[in-house]
């Protein structure tokens, strides 16, 4: 009996036809059509956010979003990449900030014209609530939306499909900022050893360490013991 | 859900777990250890190497594909670009846009200098982005610098350059409290300690992590302030040479637009060079964990204008790669999947090594078991692994533990169907990580090219010939601080007329030796057309 070859499917990419092997993912399979990539691909791994794609499928009217790395390329799928969008940035001094509500609006005005739509949410690669995490930013529950954001890769596929003009990641990115910065315990075992490194404290160890041949640290590596 | 072929063998491991959580695999003694890495690690095979033959390190072996570039003419058209009017000008040029890039751009910027960071394609876009374990720092009571600087020199095989090692160490408590300040949100406990865990090697939980998203978190983190700061960036601009005056000294970069291909001169006082490792080569045809941009770039640049390579030789191969499905092929598994208990597991059911040997040890154990008749596993496209047994996770810690702690990780499989904390794992060694790089000393400057600076995975000599989880994202913070520091307070003279003079003698000497019929910097890698299994 011989081997079944590789089924084959059409993918339409920017409007034109290909056939690649079933299977593969969407960035493999524009880069098996031909396309060499230099926007649109990053870490390949689903971590950067780079590769944002909008598609649809025959007989569905719907747009739907995916990360080209991470999606699987279906049978006639119309799909075109988003690998940049114009979402404004806001610039601040994170010191001088206050973990509020009147931050976050004063930095992204346009956060009270969320509809509650919830396109956000349905367009997040990541699966998460982006709508709840934007709607705790609105009530000031800064460690809140920092919490439930944080996952995320900053891909920009929910600002590119809202309809309020928000700019979700950033909102969480400025919220994990504020949490992290301000509202989260302090590590004071982190300041205290800062301290000690500075004051010197470890560099007479340190002297005698590096000054140790390969043999004597041999010796000491081998007989270290592990904490449990 | 596994197809028929791995089904099998997936039971198999389920049914040998009760009495696996019961079972502690014995660590390698020192000598078992050698013998397995002379076996089996890739680094020891005659095939994968060879002497390069022209440049500094003429005589030393390396990967063939590292080789092949090093023995390659300039990508740039030598006579096409006018080094007269430099379209951009900096006291400080950072060349890469990843973690290492962002800190020197920030460090250097607060000590008063004019940056410039230009990077081949967005900034944030790297390596350190997908970083998940962590990041060590001795910070806790029973910890020290000098106890972190012997895991790291025995994890190096005690080849490390001992005052790289030192500098890491030491800035580490700095590093860690310096994210905390810019609101980095590490995972702690309610009265402020960051958790920490053990890595492959380390004899103190040193590792720290925000969730599993860890170098994502710094670099986003740190991306945002670059913004903030109004650091001037340039973005899908890739330097093509390095700018060297009469006396050899750096002074800017040739860089071209990736879009319109158009070539532009930048020059500076000082150049810091951050462009990462070369994980996109496929150094002896593995797959690779890294960014699609980690073609060896700064590597080829710097060795032209003079730079001495250390370490390349020895190639790091994360042990855990996924080996299924195919989509993920070559992808990390983060080394905290066993730092919270999974273990390795052969396809009888049986552990072969302790799970938190040092990564070159484990790779090695993994490669010899899947050597051994019945104990690896294969899939339906032929690759090898073995199981990663991910659910011993939720029977140690209780339910939901996976989907809570990795769920990076967990959503990756889950978007295949496969159901991680319920289901081990197949996993194969994957290239992560170029252990060695440039030389360069304590400040982050390349002793050999004045005005020359380096940072992050394209420096060598910090982690000798093995780097231990976690001492990257760490490495590219302490050297990308130090040489921003050391870049922008540097005290040489300004850099004299800018030549090309060294690249044009590169070319020669590779046309002597019979060489150059490639160019490089390579860029990008090339997936055009290819199968599946391919990249």
């Amino acid at each position: 009996m011989t081997q079944p070859g590789p089924e084959f499917i059409v993918v339409h990419i920017l409007g034109k036809a290909y056939r690649v092997p079933a299977g593969l993912t969407i960035l493999r399979a524009m880069e098996h059509a031909g396309y060499r990539l230099v926007r649109g691909v990053g870490c390949r791994g689903g971590f950067c956010g780079a590769c944002g794609t909008l598609y649809r499928t025959r007989n569905d009217y719907r747009i739907k979003v995916g990360l080209a790395c991470q999606t699987v390329a279906e049978h006639d799928m119309y799909l075109t990449q988003l690998p940049f969008y114009p979402a404004s940035k806001a610039r601040y001094d994170l010191d001088g900030l206050a973990p509020s509500l009147a931050t976050l609006v004063r930095l992204h005005p346009e956060l009270p014209r969320c509809l509650g739509c919830n396109t956000c949410t349905r367009s997040c690669p990541q699966g998460l609530d982006v709508m709840d995490y934007m709607a705790r930013a609105m009530r000031g529950d800064i460690a809140g939306a920092a919490d439930l954001s944080f996952d995320c890769i900053m891909c920009g596929l929910c600002a590119s499909r809202c309809p309020a003009e928000q700019t979700q990641y950033n909102v969480a990115l400025l919220a994990r900022r504020l949490y992290g910065r301000h509202l989260a315990p302090k590590a004071d075992h982190l300041a205290r050893r800062v301290g000690e490194v500075a004051a010197g404290q470890f560099d007479a160890e340190l002297d005698r360490m590096t000054g140790l041949d390969a043999k004597a640290l041999k010796g000491l590596y081998d007989a270290r013991d592990i904490e449990a | 859900m596994y197809p028929d072929e791995l089904r099998e063998s997936a039971l198999r491991v389920a049914a040998s777990r009760e009495r696996r959580l019961k079972e502690k695999h014995p660590r390698l003694a020192p000598e078992e250890k050698d013998a397995l890495l002379r076996g089996f690690h890739p680094d020891f095979r005659e095939d994968t190497q060879r002497p390069v033959t022209v440049g500094p390190n003429s005589g030393d072996r390396m990967p063939h594909e590292l080789v092949d570039l090093l023995e390659a003419r300039s990508r740039l058209d030598l006579d096409a670009v006018s080094l007269d009017r430099p379209a951009l000008e900096a006291d400080v040029l950072i060349i890469g846009g990843g973690g290492a890039g962002a800190a020197a751009a920030l460090t250097a910027q607060a000590e008063g200098a004019r940056v410039l960071l230009v990077t081949k394609l967005r900034l944030g876009d790297a390596n350190t982005m997908m970083a998940q374990g962590g990041i060590q720092a001795a910070i806790s009571p029973v910890d020290s610098p000098a106890t972190h600087y012997l895991d790291v020199m025995g994890g190096g095989g005690y080849t490390n350059d001992p005052a790289l090692v030192r500098a890491l160490v030491s800035d580490a408590p700095a590093v860690i409290a310096w994210l905390e300040e810019l609101g980095c949100m590490f995972s702690k406990q309610p009265d402020g300690t960051l958790m920490a865990i053990h890595g492959g090697g380390t004899s103190r939980k040193r590792m720290h992590f925000a969730r599993d998203y860890t170098g994502a978190e710094i670099m986003r983190t740190l991306r945002d302030e670059v913004l903030n700061r109004e650091v001037p960036v340039v973005e899908f601009c890739p330097a093509l040479e390095l700018l060297l005056d009469g006396h050899g000294r750096c002074g800017g970069a040739v860089l071209q637009n990736f879009e319109t291909g158009s070539l532009l001169v930048a020059r500076a006082r000082t150049v810091i060079l951050a462009t990462g490792g070369f994980g996109r080569l496929h150094v002896s045809g593995f797959p690779t964990t890294n960014h699609y941009g980690a073609t060896a770039d700064g590597l080829v640049m710097a060795y032209r204008a003079g730079a001495e390579l250390c370490f390349l030789d020895a190639t790091q191969f994360h042990p855990t790669g996924v080996a299924y499905p195919e989509q993920l092929l070559g992808q990390l598994v983060t080394e905290k999947v066993r730092g919270v208990g999974a273990q390795l597991v052969n396809g009888e059911g049986e552990q072969f090594v302790f799970p938190l040997e040092t990564r070159d040890a484990v790779s090695a154990a993994v490669i010899r078991e899947c050597g051994l008749p019945g104990k690896g596993v294969a899939t339906p496209t032929g690759q090898r692994g073995i199981w990663l047994d991910s659910p011993m996770i939720e029977s140690i810690h209780g339910p939901g533990t996976v989907r809570r702690e990795l769920p990076a990780m967990f959503r990756q499989y889950e978007r295949f169907g496969i159901d991680m904390s319920a289901e081990p794992i197949l996993i194969y060694p994957t290239l992560h990580y170029q252990n060695g790089g440039i030389r360069m000393d304590p400040s982050g400057n390349c002793p050999r090219v004045p005005g020359l600076y380096i940072a992050g995975e394209a420096a060598g000599g910090i982690h000798g010939r093995n780097r231990l989880m976690g001492n990257s994202l760490l490495d590219i913070l302490v050297f990308g601080r130090r040489a921003g520091r050391h870049a922008a307070a540097s005290a040489l003279p300004a850099p004299g007329r800018l030549t090309l003079e060294h690249v044009r003698r590169h070319n020669r000497e590779v046309e002597k030796a019979g060489k150059g019929g490639r160019l490089a910097p390579m860029l990008l890698p090339d997936y055009v057309g290819r199968e599946p299994s391919a990249s």
